[in-house]
């Protein structure tokens, strides 16, 4: 019987390792090349060259634009690219940063690299079709060029924020659900080997967990342990505080089957494990990726 | 007594059904799925870009036309790379055929090689340098090229995925019993012409 539990145990945490390994996410290295910033905004000025007031109107443009028409446009102004070309920065940023609502992937970057006096219009999979190379060529043209020529950046960006935002309403997108809804929590969680694991590892454990401790206790242990992995994979409150609950009450049925008794106590710590749902529910104030953009090399470059 | 046997039945179809789960997610055979068809629609996509180069050529290739002292050679040597680009026939053994693959690759290498040098003698020309139907198609043929290359880099990138996958153990287990061979990749095409230094001509103009 100990050996058992030995190995039930062993494979529990084998399933745990392997189901760990594969929601790493990859982190593209940064040898040599322009370090990417976070994206904490819908404009990132790492130059200093928009005014507050300027920045601080073309953010709640394009915040009133997502809001209103859920696509996500963002820009960007670094000073330079160098050493590579602004089609492959452009590239790296998208790949990294994903904008776009989750499962729409209507996302739309603007980069500006002043001192390389280049400019890159980069859509989204799903707004090729709004914004096709030409037009995107077109708006650096007719609208950036002339404007940061006479060094008006913030008049160029405007500019061309208007004519993008007027394309994109153009085209028959899905609706946001919510003003600040979609696409929260995108962690590389692998839901498949979660379920997996609590289908199989949840009653196991919960058996082994109430044999030893005793069901009461077990299943107190189970949830906190489940809510506790959950977490660390997600790194998000909620849903493992939720994931806590649903380990309480699986390990609960199981105690019930196995020992023919229900566990009041049990469904009445799932309530105590609850007071995640209060801590988790913040940081939805700032902007955040909806993480659903797939850049796939559309857009254009230009230069002034 | 016998209720500590059935216990001890229980306990051991348990851990049968734990360590059927244990294996399945744990020697890849999922993750060879996942992969493989990764492969396959990332593969669709470079065709896709491919073809949409293929496609554009014809206009780039009439717009020219109309510059009556156009290089011939250049043009030419354009037409026939795409002939030969769209000639080969591209069937899922093509993945699987290192052969087959660099062959593929060799021939749109040369579509694409003579396309840039044909964008490059075009500036020659002022007339068509101010033509706003080949300066569209100038920016329509960057995109595109721009698209190849993320498609073509994505590809890289899943084979090398697969391969790991198929190589590694205990992963590489699975890989020979459903023999899932490792699979062949793209290739820096030109390496010595790459490696070497450009050379910049202003004799001409």
């Amino acid at each position: 019987m100990a050996a058992l539990l030995r190995w039930a145990t062993l494979l529990l945490a084998a399933i745990a390792f392997m189901a760990n390994a594969q929601s790493a996410p990859s982190q593209p290295g940064a040898d040599g090349l322009q370090a990417i910033p976070a994206l904490t905004s819908h404009v990132i000025d790492s130059t200093g060259t928009l005014s507050p007031a300027d920045r601080q109107a073309l953010e709640s443009k394009l915040t009133a634009f997502e809001q209103s028409r859920g696509a996500q446009l963002v820009v960007l102004m670094v000073a330079s690219t160098k050493p590579e070309d602004i089609t492959s920065f452009a590239q790296r940023v998208g790949d990294l940063w994903k904008i776009g609502r989750q499962n729409i992937g209507d996302g739309l970057l603007l980069v500006v690299a002043k001192e390389d006096r280049k400019v890159r219009i980069a859509t989204t999979k799903a707004l090729e079709g709004a914004v096709p190379d030409l037009a995107a060529s077109q708006i650096i043209d007719t609208a950036i060029t002339p404007r940061f020529k006479q060094g008006d950046f913030a008049g160029g960006l405007n500019a061309a924020a208007d004519q993008l935002m007027a394309r994109i309403s153009g085209e028959a997108l899905p609706a946001p659900d919510s003003p600040r809804g979609a696409g929260q929590s995108r962690q590389g969680l692998n839901w498949t080997d979660m379920a997996v694991f609590l289908f199989f590892g949840v009653p196991i454990g919960g058996r082994i967990l109430s044999s030893m401790l005793g069901r009461k206790l077990g299943a107190l242990t189970t949830g906190a342990a489940v809510g506790g992995l959950a977490w660390l994979f997600t790194s998000s409150l909620l849903i493992a505080g939720a994931a806590g609950v649903a380990g309480l009450v699986f390990a609960g049925v199981a105690g019930l089957g196995a020992l023919g008794r229900g566990s009041a106590l049990g469904g009445l710590g799932g309530f105590g494990s609850g007071g995640g749902f209060g801590g988790g529910g913040g940081g939805g104030g700032g902007f955040s990726s909806g993480g659903g953009g797939n850049f796939g090399g559309g857009g254009a470059s230009g230069g002034w | 007594m016998t209720v500590l046997k059935s216990r001890g039945r229980s306990w051991a179809g348990l851990l049968v059904a734990m360590s059927l789960a244990a294996v399945l997610s744990g020697c890849g055979y999922n993750d060879f799925q996942r992969l493989d068809e990764q492969t396959k629609s990332a593969w669709a996509e470079v065709l896709n870009q491919y073809q949409r180069r293929a496609d554009l050529v014809p206009n780039i290739v009439a717009t020219v036309k109309g510059e009556a002292s156009f290089e011939q050679d250049t043009l030419t040597k354009v037409i026939e790379a795409r002939s030969r680009a769209t000639a080969i026939q591209v069937t899922p053994e093509t993945l699987k055929d290192p052969a087959a693959l660099a062959k593929f690759q060799a021939a749109q290498g040369e579509l694409g090689g003579a396309l840039s040098r044909l964008m490059v003698v075009s500036e020659r020309y002022p007339d068509l340098k101010a033509n706003k139907g080949f300066s569209d198609l100038r920016v329509q043929l960057e995109g595109t090229e721009n698209r190849i290359t993320v498609a073509r880099n994505r590809f890289i990138q899943t084979v090398q995925d697969y391969n790991v996958l198929a190589r590694s153990f205990p992963s590489n287990l699975t890989a020979k019993i459903f023999s899932y061979n490792v699979k062949p990749n793209f290739t820096v095409q030109n390496e010595a012409q790459i490696s070497a230094p450009p050379t910049v001509d202003f004799s001409k103009k």
